[in-house]
């Protein structure tokens, strides 16, 4: 069963590859069936060898597949090798699982659009690069997936091209991911020369064995990683692109900027978390990242209108939690809270989705309202998403992970109480935001009826993902509430756990409570703001100050203006002023040349015979000149 | 014969100077063929009797007699002299004249680096020439009948009336 | 029997060959160049014909018959193509067909 490893992600890629060749010839339910339908094979191989690796599994912990060696350069010899170990099968799982439930929605959502077989020949190769991504044994191979899930980033940002706000969408996310990726890049070659390897187990063997903690190399190499993980995962200061990743479909934003494609850093740091270990000055940065980015961006959710830019901020904010995760040494509470962001997330703007469909494309919530009646379905699914994301306290997903993350950040010895406490505003603008969005949108007065109607594909997979976001925290329930960590048991097979300072782990009742109770207060401030007293938010706003800040925060504290002003605008002022370097001359000089050279061969056809015949003669007298006299 | 060669030469060269000089195309035509017979002259002085005879019957006889109708179908008029000496200024074949001169002056050069001997004035029986051409050279004259029928195929093509079939 | 030098036939061809070749860029009437590209191929023909009688073999009136072959085919294309271009420009100026002017 095990064997079968490589046929999950080859199924997609053979999805995309016949939507690719033949997808114009196919009807729409051939290209429903092949879109779907590959992903959804990949996600029962997924699952059945998910069941073997539960029920019997390998000695080793993990299981590799080697399938052929890919580069033999001397000692370097990438293989194409699969891994399949409890952090990689988990990420597969929700990554085919959550991806085959947005592939169905998305046969419904997309039906009436041009571009049918091309969105799902994207979308496959998406999810067949994401598990080449999340298998590969080798970090070229890494490498190989982490570009091509960027490359269908962008693709599928841009999908509807024909809008230049939609391009550039795509370009902004492609330029500033490809930052890091040339950070992550240099990191790889630093590891190349330095370790003389790629595959991660005998990288991270001999990183242990030749670098001492702390160590100069060590560092840099963690720092460059994390720089490909923060433009890749959203973060501060490369998360700009993602609000603006928006421009692409709904089920792109809840496949690839909600569920997976952004969580693609979080997986790498887990994935060398060795590197990390070796770097305490790193993973303090993530730490910090991590906290800086969900203050940052949950304030900025707030203040957004357009629902799916809520949401955008959002999953940068959840991100956050993970990179805060991360970097407190709390690896298997990353990885949780990245299962349940992918439920509650997916779910959301897969409702959204919904919502804007039926309210013809719009997106201001200001404009929606009372919606609950007419869109039932996604009401209750939507309700059951923002209580998982607001973390609200024992029914849902959300405060499982979320819970766990905040008491290991206090209890570690990375952690510590400054960062729980930005964990916890994080958590109350978090379930603030996430109520805002569910006042403002179906309660209230109902300010536009919906039109059309939506399917069972569109609702199968919202229901399935909120049973999910409800029901899928149950698998790790903390020591307070009946002690059964059966995930992180799991996963410690392949990640540490978490070391725990002595002195503050015993209070981690005291801290679920408190968590709990912030969650609900935000729901209260968000009921008391959006819903019940509208005219407190209007008092609120009214002074000069507070509108500045409400707009600062509206444009995403203002990073696109900064890195406009300090990047855009200086290059572009180069590029005008350098127009006319030496190095531009000599190119002008050859066209110039070439363009000479024409006008005077141009100038001998005359178009006369008998010019032709004076050149043949004086070529017989030049050759047989040289005949004679050489 | 060494004398008939050298005056054959001389005719040769005058009548063929004349042809490519005329205004009018059918005495241009007649010098070229006076010029044709010359060669032919040349032919038989240098033991080619059976070439002197097709040069005679091909070149002279068929091919001109081409020309000549060609020039009967074209039915070009009296002013089409005029024409000719209007687009032969005297200045138009000094250039030509440099060419051809230099180019001959090289000829004759590399011909003074060939020793000069004799040339034996025994003739080549039409036999021999049979012989060798349907043997050693068989494969050109299939080439050769292959470019004919080109040629007849290709000047049925090209001669075809417009919208005719 | 006497002789005469194999230089002063190829001279003579050589001659020829000048001739014709000068007529080939001083005319514009076709009908001209036709017969000046004649003029040359008879010259070369001449100069092999000389050399097939120095060696005393026929491998140079061979090569003559080839001569004569190929301008026979030469000269009905040319003629019909002639024929063709009075026809569609009513003129015989090889000037006149410039269309592949650069």
């Amino acid at each position: 069963m095990l064997g079968l490893l490589w046929l999950v992600p080859a199924v997609p890629f053979a999805g995309a590859l016949v939507l690719i060749l033949a997808g114009a010839r196919l009807r729409r339910t051939g290209v429903a069936v092949v879109g779907a339908g590959s992903v959804g094979v990949s996600a029962i191989i997924a699952a059945l060898i998910a069941i073997r690796f539960v029920t019997l599994p390998p000695a080793e912990g993990f299981f590799t597949q080697r399938l052929w060696t890919w580069i033999r350069v001397g000692g370097f010899a990438p293989e194409i090798a699969l891994r399949l170990d409890a952090l990689s099968l988990v990420m597969v799982l929700v990554v085919t699982g959550v991806g085959f439930l947005i592939h169905l929605y998305s046969t419904a959502f997309m039906e009436g659009d041009d571009g049918y077989s091309r969105f799902f020949a994207y979308m496959n190769l998406f999810v067949g690069m994401m598990l080449v991504l999340l298998l590969a044994d080798d970090l070229l191979l890494l490498y190989l997936g982490w570009e091509g899930v960027g490359l269908c980033s962008y693709l599928l940002i841009g999908f509807w091209y024909r809008d230049p706000v939609n391009a550039n969408a795509g370009r902004k996310a492609f330029i500033v991911t490809r930052v890091g990726d040339t950070a992550m890049a240099v990191g790889l070659f630093l590891l190349v020369t330095r370790l003389g390897t790629l595959d991660i187990q005998g990288l991270m063997q001999r990183a242990v064995d030749q670098w001492a903690i702390g160590s100069p190399l060590a560092v840099a190499v963690a720092a460059l990683l994390l720089a490909g993980a923060v433009g890749k995962s959203a973060q501060l200061p490369l998360q700009t692109w993602l609000p603006d990743a928006m421009a692409g479909p709904t089920p792109v934003s809840a496949l690839i900027h909600a569920a997976t494609m952004v969580t693609a850093g979080v997986y790498l740091i887990a994935r060398t978390h060795v590197l990390f270990t070796l770097a305490p000055s790193v993973q303090l940065a993530v730490a910090i990242i991590g906290a800086a980015t969900l203050l940052l961006a949950g304030c900025s959710a707030l203040t957004q209108h357009d629902i799916k830019r809520v949401l955008a901020y959002s999953t940068i904010s959840q991100i956050g939690y993970m990179f805060l995760a991360l970097g407190v040494g709390a690896w298997s509470a990353a990885i949780f809270h990245f299962m349940t962001h992918a439920f509650f997330k997916a779910l959301l703007f897969l409702a959204a989705g919904v919502v804007i469909a039926r309210m013809d494309d719009e997106h201001d919530m200001f404009k929606m309202g009372g919606l609950r009646h007419d869109l039932p379905v996604a009401f209750w699914t939507f309700l059951a998403g923002a209580a998982s994301l607001a973390a609200l306290p024992l029914v849902t997903a959300g405060f499982y992970s979320k819970d766990l993350i905040l008491v290991e950040t206090w209890s570690s010895v990375l952690g510590g109480p400054w960062l729980w406490i930005a964990g916890l505003v994080g958590a109350f603008l978090t379930s603030i935001y996430a109520f805002r969005m569910v006042f403002l949108t179906f309660f209230g007065t109902l300010q536009k009826p919906p039109t059309g109607r939506s399917g069972w594909r569109l609702h199968v997979p919202l229901i399935i993902l909120a049973i999910l976001a409800v029901v899928g925290g149950f698998v790790e329930l903390p020591a307070t509430l009946g002690d059964r960590p059966y995930f992180s048991d799991f996963l410690h097979a392949a990640l540490p756990a978490v070391v725990n300072d002595a002195a503050r782990a015993g209070a981690i009742a005291r801290l679920q409570i408190v968590a709990g109770l912030v969650s609900i207060a935000g729901i209260y401030v968000a009921w008391a703001l959006f819903l019940r007293h509208r005219s407190l938010l209007a008092r609120l706003t009214r002074p000069r100050p507070a509108r500045q800040l409400h707009h600062f925060w509206a444009a995403g504290w203002g990073f696109d203006w900064l890195y406009n002003v300090v990047l855009v605008q200086p290059f572009l002022w180069f590029v005008d002023v350098d127009r006319r370097d030496a190095i531009d001359r000599v190119y002008d000089g050859i066209a110039w040349s070439a363009r000479a050279g024409w006008r005077a061969l141009s100038a001998t056809e005359t178009g006369r015979v008998r010019t032709y015949a004076t050149g043949l003669t004086l070529g017989a007298i030049v050759i047989t000149a040289i005949v004679i006299f050489l | 014969m060494v004398p008939i060669f050298y005056v054959s030469a001389a005719v040769a060269f005058l009548a063929t100077a004349l042809a490519i000089s005329r205004a009018n195309v059918v005495h241009g035509l007649l010098d070229l063929i006076v010029s044709l017979l010359a060669v032919a002259v040349m032919f038989l002085t240098l033991g080619a009797p059976f070439l002197a005879a097709l040069e005679v019957i091909i070149y002279a006889g068929a091919i001109m007699v081409l020309f000549v109708f060609v020039m009967m179908l074209l039915n070009l008029g009296p002013q089409t002299v005029e024409q000719e000496r209007r687009w032969l200024p005297p200045r138009a074949w000094i250039t030509p004249f440099v060419l051809a001169a230099v180019l001959l002056v090289e000829v004759v050069v590399v011909l003074g680096g060939v020793d000069g001997p004799a040339l034996a004035g025994e003739a080549i029986d039409p036999r021999q020439l049979g012989t060798v051409l349907f043997g050693r050279y068989a494969i050109g004259v299939e080439l050769a009948s292959m470019l004919l029928l080109a040629g007849v195929v290709g000047a049925a093509h090209l001669g075809r009336r417009e919208g005719g079939a | 029997m006497a002789a005469v030098p194999m230089t002063h036939v190829l001279m003579v061809a050589a001659a020829i060959f000048g001739l014709g070749l000068v007529g080939v860029l001083v005319r514009r009437n076709i009908i001209f160049v036709l017969m000046s590209i004649e003029v040359m191929l008879n010259a070369a023909g001449l100069a092999f014909v000389a050399a097939g009688a120095r060696w005393q073999q026929a491998d140079g009136q061979v090569m003559f018959l080839f001569i004569l072959a190929m301008a026979a085919a030469e000269v009905a294309v040319g003629l019909t193509l002639v024929l063709q271009i009075h026809r569609r420009f009513g003129t015989v100026d090889a000037d006149a067909m410039s269309r592949l002017r650069g």
